[in-house]
């Protein structure tokens, strides 16, 4: 597509392990327009936050990754360190789960966003720090002259987390790659961060990949959500059309499995059956077919392709194809 | 499930008492300076908390990180002592002749967040769940028939599991042996830590599902301690919501959600996400982090917070008032004579 700032097309990720080699994600395509937000949802092991590390590659020696990964025209794959170091930060940051592991704990939280402005834009330190200031006041973080000299530790978890937003808005980059950024916060704190973020992108037209295992907060974020399973997006497409017309047998059933609020007391949750399968051994043909209450024979003959159900929105079930 | 209270020979006060019964309970950290922390710095953990538990009844208790919520359970356990306050088991104060701590342990157990780290490594899952029974004195052939039955009942295959460790098996695997472990001593109350935060979502329905499952067959009693407010709902028969060491507010759980009586509770469950694309949140009902336990705001510590708050509320501390049925809330709106212009 033109105009795409992130082009991933058939993304695979390897690892070694053993005498094997364990294929956490295997052919993803995505496809991101700047100031669009997509949701990578997924549960542990699904590939989500592996397929977020090669976009920035932020992956251990021991694995290898093909297929072909395009940011603001730029083949990252390709990139000579130097290059990667420039890359990162400038045109793409990352945001973690832990706020905590992101920071030095013996800087001050100031002094490590003004060594990434010095860093890529060469300016004096005083503009840098000028730079932490508004970004500080941008992520509302109360008396932020204050707080820019404080040391990680001084912070709450809320505030650590917009400090670290902060920190990866610094060099004003043009996708922002977040990994589970509310998932250790309280729910009260989680909406406040997620209402930031949907602020912050809108302002400065960012592009973000936000992964997830929470439907919840992928709605809140996202405009299209990409169902992750065993390295493989199953279904895609809209946030609306993901939610209200779910087409994948797995979608259907996460969504299931949450409960609703018309539930008697001590109603049984439709849960899927069974567990994610093991990367190193996975199933024949469609992954989730084991789990699958749908399950017909021809489904372990080979990997589903993806099916379009309407313009956009696409899911991978061979019963699809009718 | 009365035919299973009234043939329970551990059952002395009877359908009518209340399995756990919470007076005044207090639990204050620190004080005395450490290398960390200034003198006088006291994190009131649990300060002044009754609550009750009647007997096959499901307490959910909720509330943001900080509020006392797990140390409540601890204190419940008695794995930690608490400063002030009484705890009655069954009618019988925990700790005293009638009931030493032992007894009680052996009525209650609990299940944690973090699967593995409760977990022996060096014990396979059946040794685990026989480990508490032959401690108690049970033979060892009679202690693993019964961890063989419990696995098999908790959905762990005995012939492919028993043998295993528990790094050789996935987390909602070993949450099931967590539960299967805290099923030995046969218990009536289970105290639910988390038990189900750390699980993917389709593996956590199905260890909810076996809870429910469990509860029923064994007639237990849960006090089901969680952050996450989509669970609680349908688990719970009452909701106790907490804040600051302090009780928010507590009753049926169809109450506390369609009519909540406090700011907090109100605030807690619009922070939901909205899951309706075409309805998403556009304002955050609270703003700020929870404050720090250290120093309480005076008055209803919920106050500086709160969109509701009058002149009265930073300066009395409002007291649990009975709104109606079983529905009591800790906020002066709720009490007509408070003084609360909004009341």
């Amino acid at each position: 597509m033109s105009g795409a700032i992130v082009e991933v097309n058939d993304l695979t990720v390897d690892f070694r392990a053993g005498r094997g080699t364990i294929r956490a994600v295997c052919g993803v395509d995505l496809s991101l327009q700047p100031g669009e937000t997509v949701a990578l949802l997924g549960e542990s092991g699904s590939g989500k936050s592996v397929t977020l590390r090669a976009m920035m590659r932020l992956l251990p020696k021991s694995s290898r990754i093909g297929g072909r990964v395009r940011v603001d025209d730029r083949d990252v794959l390709a990139l000579s360190a130097a290059e990667l170091t420039a890359y990162r930060g400038r045109t793409v940051s990352m945001i973690f789960q832990d706020p905590g592991l992101a920071f030095d704990p013996v800087y001050r939280v100031g002094d490590q966003i003004a060594e990434t402005v010095i860093r890529h834009e060469g300016c004096s330190r005083a503009a840098a720090r000028q730079r932490g200031l508004e970004l500080f006041e941008r992520v509302r973080i109360p008396s932020p002259g204050r707080r820019l000299d404080n040391f990680p530790h001084e912070m709450s978890g809320g505030m650590r987390q917009r400090a670290m937003i902060a920190l990866a808005l610094a060099c004003r980059p043009k996708v922002l790659l977040a990994d589970e950024p509310t998932t250790a916060l309280d729910a009260t704190v989680q909406i406040q961060v997620l209402l930031l973020l949907r602020e912050l992108q809108r302002e400065f037209g960012l592009a973000i990949v936000f992964v997830t295992h929470d439907i919840g907060v992928a709605v809140e974020i996202a405009d299209r959500i990409a169902v992750m399973y065993a390295g493989r997006i199953v279904e895609s497409g809209s946030c609306a059309a993901v939610i209200n017309t779910a087409s994948h047998p797995y979608t259907k059933g996460l969504l299931a499995s949450r409960g609703h609020a018309r539930m008697g007391k001590n109603d049984r949750l439709k849960a899927i059956p069974g567990s994610p399968p093991d990367l190193s051994a996975p199933p024949p043909g469609c992954a989730f077919g084991p789990r699958c209450e749908s399950f017909v024979e021809s489904c372990a003959d080979q990997v589903p392709p993806s099916v379009a159900i309407e313009v956009g929105h696409e899911a991978r079930c061979i019963r699809l194809l009718a | 499930m009365s035919e299973t209270i009234a043939l329970d020979p551990r059952d002395r006060g009877g359908a009518g008492t209340r399995l756990l019964d919470v007076h005044g309970l207090v639990k204050h950290f620190g004080g005395k300076g450490g290398v960390l922390t200034k003198k006088n710095d006291v994190v009131r953990a649990v300060d002044g908390v009754d609550f009750f538990i009647a007997k096959n009844e499901t307490i959910g208790i909720v509330g943001e990180s900080g509020c006392g919520k797990s140390t409540t359970a601890r204190l419940v356990m008695q794995i930690i002592q608490p400063d002030a306050g009484e705890i009655l088991f069954d009618g019988e104060e925990v700790g005293s002749p009638a009931l030493d701590v032992r007894s009680f342990r052996r009525q209650a157990q609990m299940v944690f967040q973090d699967s593995y780290a409760s977990l022996n490594p060096r014990l396979t899952v059946e040794d685990t769940v026989a480990f508490g029974p032959r401690v108690h004195g049970a033979s060892a052939k009679a202690a693993m028939t019964s961890a063989h039955d419990l696995l098999h009942r908790v959905g762990l295959e005995p012939r492919r599991f028993a043998g295993r460790y528990p790094h050789e098996i996935s987390g909602g695997q070993r949450q099931r042996v967590n539960i299967a472990r805290a099923l030995s001593l046969q218990p009536r109350l289970l105290i639910l830590d988390e038990a189900v935060s750390a699980l993917d979502k389709s593996v956590e329905a199905q260890v909810l599902n076996l809870l429910l499952d469990l509860k029923r067959d064994f007639g237990l009693t849960y006090m089901f301690i969680t952050h996450d407010l989509h669970v609680v709902r349908f688990m719970s028969d009452r909701i106790m919501v907490m804040y600051l060491g302090k009780v928010a507010e507590v009753g049926p759980s169809d109450r506390i959600f369609d009519t909540p009586g406090h700011p907090y509770t109100a605030a807690l469950l619009a922070s939901m996400p909205s899951m309706d694309p075409a309805r998403r949140t556009e304002e955050a009902p609270l703003s700020g982090d929870p404050p720090n336990p250290i120093n309480p705001p005076s008055g209803c510590r919920f106050h500086p917070r709160c969109k509701m708050v009058a002149a009265v509320c930073s300066v009395v501390e409002p007291a649990l008032f009975n709104a109606g049925g079983d529905h009591f809330v800790a906020c002066h709106l709720a009490n007509p004579a408070s003084g609360h212009p909004g009341a």
